[in-house]
């Protein structure tokens, strides 16, 4: 057993648990933070997706107290309160959902890859980086397209900020 | 997955006292060693976390002598500014490695010290000549990686780093499984002041090995048409439900001048 502490979209928590427990059932069952989803649990669907210190990683494949010190951010801290992140009002505009299970890993593993290519996105790469998604309903088309679009608004707005 | 003790190491010589305990292992970005947990096809007493250790991480370039420490993630490979420039083959190399969420995690050391048979960097590694430093000593490429999983590592010994000399051309090109992702074939070709190395990977019975008769090929004309014609023996290759042997040689071969040309282009 070892104790566990991290900061979880913004807040300090902690808890107990056997060093074999894996990230994302940290957080499901120690947290009730059930936004992050069990899909294969083999590290290859990328439902499980969260960004740890910043980066998306695949929470099934990460022990929680490998975590314990890091800042983590989940789907459930996106949101600033009522306002959804860009990344979310685009998948809600442009349907890019359709059973929603691989929602939230998709969204966080998007806004990591706008992060990274500050540059700008086209399909092929959106294609490219979806590589550890996976939708079983094969929606790609339409999170091809949110995806595309969030970019554009996320990129208008750090320009907005520069210039302001 | 069993129940183990986990041990975060804050440097190497304290990771080495750690490794003594019961029967430990290193986790490094995990990426293969929490799935093997996770099915059970292993179950350490104890694991000792290399991933804290700062003295582990990061590229230098020095004129052309690259040395990258062992707990750099696939990720900084890709996108180290200084290696993209000093040896783009490697860079672009570690930017295909599994998805995003891997690569930010999956690290160098873990990678060639794991030494899967389908893996990119044991055919990276042995066609720069690499020299991999332990906190023991310092091994060559071509004797570090001796079989299937298996490696020239002793209990208890930890890689540090991998150094190597810039080629002045190299490239790697992989036919990917297009479930796993994983190489059916790879092949890493550099030409550099000792003549052209050609390493393989995904297709050996015993794991990466080097090509004699595409090295032999290349020696004297650094060209993919000096490739026409060459035959790579299927003997020691493997055959799976994804390709026979004689289909693998074919491919070490197509991969081969794809390598070249991206090397000369």
């Amino acid at each position: 057993m070892s104790e566990i502490s991290l900061t979880v979209n913004g807040k300090r928590v902690s808890g107990t648990a056997e060093d074999r427990t894996l990230l994302v059932h940290f957080l499901r069952e120690n947290l009730g933070l059930t936004g992050t989803h069990v899909g294969c649990d083999t590290s290859q669907c990328g439902a499980c997706v969260i960004h740890v210190d910043g980066k998306a990683v695949k929470s099934c494949t990460m022990l929680a107290v490998q975590a314990s010190g890091s800042s983590v951010v989940t789907i459930e801290g996106l949101a600033d309160g009522a306002d959804l992140h860009p990344m979310q009002a685009a998948f809600k505009e442009h349907h890019g959902l359709q059973c929603g299970f691989c929602t939230p890993g998709m969204i966080m593993t998007a806004t990591d890859m706008v992060n990274r290519h500050p540059e700008g996105l086209d399909e092929a790469t959106v294609r490219a980086e979806l590589e550890g998604n996976i939708c079983r309903c094969t929606g790609y088309h339409n999170i091809v397209k949110a995806i595309l679009a969030a970019s554009e608004t996320m990129s208008s707005k750090g320009k907005a900020r520069q210039a302001a | 997955m069993y129940s183990f003790n986990y041990h975060r190491a804050a440097s190497v010589a304290d990771a080495a006292k750690l490794l003594e305990s019961g029967d430990a292992k290193l986790l490094s970005g995990g990426m293969t060693l929490i799935p093997a947990m996770k099915t059970r096809l292993a179950a350490p007493s104890d694991l000792v976390d290399l991933s804290h250790i700062e003295e582990l991480k990061g590229i230098e370039v020095a004129g052309s002598t690259i040395t990258i420490r062992a707990a750099t993630t696939h990720h900084d490979v890709a996108s180290d500014e200084k290696l993209k420039k000093a040896c783009p083959a490697l860079a672009h190399m570690a930017s295909r490695i599994g998805d995003p969420a891997v690569r930010y995690k999956g690290t160098i050391g873990g990678s060639i010290a794991n030494n899967d048979p389908a893996a990119d960097y044991p055919a990276a590694l042995l066609a720069l000549d690499a020299t991999i430093v332990t906190n023991k000593r310092e091994i060559a490429a071509d004797a570090f990686f001796t079989g299937l999983f298996e490696t020239a590592l002793e209990d208890g010994e930890i890689v540090t780093a991998v150094t190597f000399t810039a080629p002045a051309k190299a490239a790697y090109e992989k036919f990917r499984n297009p479930a796993s992702r994983y190489a059916i074939v790879g092949v890493f070709v550099a030409n550099g002041a000792d003549g052209v190395r050609v390493a393989v990977t995904g297709a050996g019975d015993s794991g990466v090995f080097r090509s004699k008769e595409i090295e032999a090929a290349l020696a004297t004309n650094f060209d993919a048409a000096a490739l026409n014609g060459v035959k790579v023996p299927a003997n020691d290759l493997m055959s799976d439900i994804h390709a026979s042997a004689d289909y693998r040689a074919n491919l070490i071969v197509v991969m081969a001048k794809r390598a070249v040309a991206a090397a000369n282009a």
